[in-house]
Order: structure tokens, then sequence, then C-alpha cells
């Protein structure tokens, strides 16, 4: 099974700069299966049912969408191989961004938007740093001196990556994204790991606890001025 | 460097071949590309932005200096060769206009004095002045029209720049056009507004998504182009007098000589 996980902020234009993609690889005859993970509301599944493609929503409700998604990729690769995809496509939720939920064989997509300012790729971290593919959205709303700091700042933080600039309305760029997905290899998840760990989630506010004082709190806390200490038994 | 870039004709929606199967466009020339809602003008700059190899709806091709440009000279983000202007373009950056630029600058390698050549140039298109300290996202709509003019003409290196409909901007549309076409840039301007399809060397008629035929700017009409920069300036100056609260007692007509 190919697969490609997809991250990016939400409201980015991942689900539309998919549907345009996926509709490219339908007809160079690759057959795909979209996994679209959110965590309490998604309509996204019916945009990719319109185009044919076989989709399954998982909402990760209270739990932290990218560690769900992660988790219960062996089920995603089993549902895709019955639905006969060669194609296993991971739409992740996109919220907090600490987390990159790529895995070393995957192909790895970030979708970033560019209107969300030109410090944006400093700021979002592995999700971006580690992708192989950033995909620019909305570049058609801002100043051309804009979208060339931004290109720029990308390849700071991720000099490696390739960069496409597309249109999810006009599906304009969507086809260069369908090329490489054509690249992508097979995985097996068998010994398949992670490119960057999820981050440290070891606190009392992880199982439940709701009191906003750190008195209140154990695990490792983190002070504002950097220094962390270990609370409890 | 980038001599000129060919449009070779694909398709029109009707999946008719396009009438014009071929347009030459050389640097520092101006072309304009017009025709009804829907007749498929973006589309055409789309694919001069993407360079497209028949890989588009339209399947046109594009040469540039009479050769297919390459894989990496298509896709190496640093290599773009073409810069877009249009009228749904913002800054959207928190920062002041001096340490905009100069990050601008940063970013293409160029140098940070050309900022000052940038606003310079800025300031000869629009009426009300811009300043270094200004914060970029208060301009005004002529005001950061002007100013991204001034910056794709000074530094983006790209050789091609893409206009997308600039007509109720407030700057002076002549001298833009005439400030990028003179840094041997290959301009591009979608228009439906007289005073810049007219001043344009050449357009390309658009019509049911194909290149329906090119027209060559007659005498006449660079005659009448020249009239209608007339007009725009007098209505440029009646926008800057109305702005500061002055009274419009009368206009001059007399020289545009009706």
């Amino acid at each position: 099974m190919r697969m490609v996980i997809v991250a990016g902020t939400p409201g980015s234009g991942k689900t539309a700069v998919l549907v345009h993609a996926l509709r490219s690889l339908n007809e160079r005859g690759l057959k795909s299966a979209v996994v679209k993970i959110d965590c309490l509301y998604t309509d996204d599944d019916s945009k990719f049912a319109k185009i044919g493609v076989p989709t399954k929503v998982g909402l990760s409700m209270d739990m932290c969408p990218d560690h769900y998604a992660i988790y219960n990729l062996e089920e995603m690769v089993d549902w895709a191989d019955e639905n006969q995809a060669e194609l296993l496509v991971v739409e992740t939720a996109g919220l907090c961004h600490r987390c990159a939920p790529f895995t070393v064989n995957s192909l790895g997509v970030c979708v970033i938007d560019a209107t969300s300012g030109p410090n944006t790729p400093l700021k979002v971290g592995p999700f971006l740093s580690t992708a192989d593919i950033a995909v620019i959205t909305k570049g058609d709303m801002i100043s051309q001196a804009e979208r060339e700091i931004f290109r720029e700042r990308i390849l700071e933080v991720n000099p490696n990556c390739k960069i496409i600039e597309a249109n999810g309305l006009s599906g304009q760029g969507c086809a260069e994204l369908a090329d490489e997905i054509m690249k992508s290899q097979e995985v097996t998840l068998e010994g398949e790991t992670l490119r960057h760990s999820a981050p440290l989630a070891v606190c009392t506010l992880c199982v439940g606890e709701t009191k906003v004082n750190k008195k209140y709190h154990r695990g490792i806390l983190r002070r504002i001025d950097g220094f962390q200490s270990y609370e409890g038994e | 460097m980038i001599e000129e870039i060919t449009i070779l004709g694909g398709f029109d929606k009707q999946e008719n071949a396009e009438p014009v199967k071929k347009v030459v466009i050389k640097r520092g020339e101006i072309f304009g590309v017009v025709g009804p809602t829907g007749s498929g003008k973006s589309s055409l700059i789309g694919d001069i932005e993407q360079l497209s190899q028949e890989d588009t709806f339209s399947r046109r091709k594009i040469l540039v200096n009479g050769e297919e440009p390459s894989y990496e000279d298509r896709t190496n983000p640093r290599k773009k060769m073409v810069a877009q202007l249009s009228q749904n373009m913002n800054f959207l950056a928190d920062m002041t206009v001096g340490d905009f630029l100069s990050l601008h600058a940063k970013c293409r390698g160029a140098s940070s004095k050309c900022v000052n050549a940038v606003i310079d140039l800025a300031n000869t298109l629009t009426g009300e002045p811009i300043k270094k300290d200004h914060d970029l996202t208060i301009l005004s709509g002529g005001q950061s029209r002007a100013l991204m003019v001034a910056d794709v003409a000074i530094i983006s290196n790209s050789p091609i720049v893409l206009i997308d409909e600039i007509e109720n901007a407030g700057i002076r549309k002549h001298d833009a056009l005439e400030a990028l076409a003179g840094h041997g840039k290959i301009v591009m301007v979608v228009t439906h507004d007289p005073v810049l399809a007219l001043m344009t060397d050449k357009r390309i008629v658009m019509k049911n998504g194909g290149m329906q035929t090119v027209v060559a700017t007659s005498e006449d009409e660079k005659a009448i182009s020249q009239k209608l920069n007339k007009i725009d300036e007098l209505m440029l100056s009646l926008r800057d007098k109305v702005r500061n609260g002055e009274i419009i007692r009368d206009i001059e007509m007399e020289y545009l000589e009706f």
C-alpha cells in the first residue's frame, strides 16, 4: 500500500487540494481511498464521495487527533485494502502542529495557508520541517513580495522539501501534487516509525484535570521561565 | 536572461483548436489580454504562470527563448520566472514598509539599498506619499498597489509580470506599466480598461476559452491612449482634492481637445 499523510492548519485547504489531486490520480488509473481524521465533526467525507473515492471518517473526540491517527494506521491500511485501493490518503485534523504524523516511508504533505502571515513557517514546527512536500495555498490573495518571503521562510525551515503553490478553488498546482504522489513508494507498517516524536504530554491535564493552578497538577511541569520539574510520586 | 516567451495554441472549451497558433512576446513588450467574463483570460495567465507543457485543460505549451523550460526551471520555487499582481492581493504582514521591503530584498538576495528606490518609485505612482515607517497593513488601496508595482519592478527579479485587473487601483496605471516594462520585464495585463488596453503593444482577444486573434495597437489607438491617460490623471488629481477636503469648482477639459 502506498501511503500519503496530509497535515495542515484548519481551513488551509487540505481537502480542496486533495479533491483535485485525487481526481487527477483517478484519471491516471491509481485507485485511492481517504481516511479523514477530525475531532468532533467533519463533512469532508461527502466531498471525497462526490468524486467517487471511498472515504472513512475517524473522530477522535477528546483524544489528540494526531495520536489517534498514528496508532490507528493499521486499521486504515486494512480498510483501504478491502476497498481495493493502491493508495491510502490520511488527512489529519490539523490542530496543534506539535506532532508530525508523517511516518518515515510515507509521503508527508504539509498544506499551509499563505495568508497566515510570513512568520507562520517559523512557528509551526515538525509538521512542516519534516514534510516531503509543502503545498502553499491562497497565494493569490497576498502580494508577490509576501509570496516570495513565505517561500523563502519555508525553505529556511525545511531546505529539502518540494514547494507546490496550489489553488484549492481552481485546482491550479494540484496536478503537480498528483505527479509527486505517483512517485510515492509502497509502505509496510511492520517496523515503520514516526519521523519526529510526538510531544511530551504527561501531566494531569492529559487525564482530565480541569483546575488551572499549578498546585493541582502532577507530572512534568514546565514553568514559563523554562525551568521544569517533576511533581508527584 | 529571458528574451522572449512563446505561447503555442491548444484547444478552447469546445475542444476546437485555438485560432491563434502561436504568440511570441519579447522583453520590454506589453501585451494585453481582453475578452468577456468566462472567456478564458485567467486560465491563459495561469498557463503562463505554470509554464504549462500541454498538461493543463487548454493543452497550451509555453516556450522560453524558443525552448521547453526544464522541469527544474518550472518547479524550483527560487527560479520562478513569473511575478503576479492583481486586484485581489493584499499586504497582510504586520510590519512597517521599510522592514518589509528589507526582508523581501534579503529573501531575493538584493541589496537593502533598493528599499528607498522602491518607495521613491511607488511615490511617483500614487498621490498619497508612502513613508518608510508606515505600517504595511494601513496603506490605502492605491498606496498598496503602487508599492506592489514598484516592488515587483525593483526587488522581484522575475522576468515575466502578469497583471490581473488593476483598473480601480487609484494609481497612475500608465506610469505603472511603463515602470515595469522599463525594467526589462515581459508584461501581460488582463484588463477591460481602455486606458490600459490601448497602451499595450498588442492584445490577445479571448473567446470561449481560446485565443481568437491578436490585435496590434494602431497609431490612432496610441493617440487615444494618450488622451485617456490625461483623463486618468485628471481623475486622480480630483480624487486627491476630494480626499484632502478641497472644494472642486471647475475642471480643465480643453487640453483634452475633444
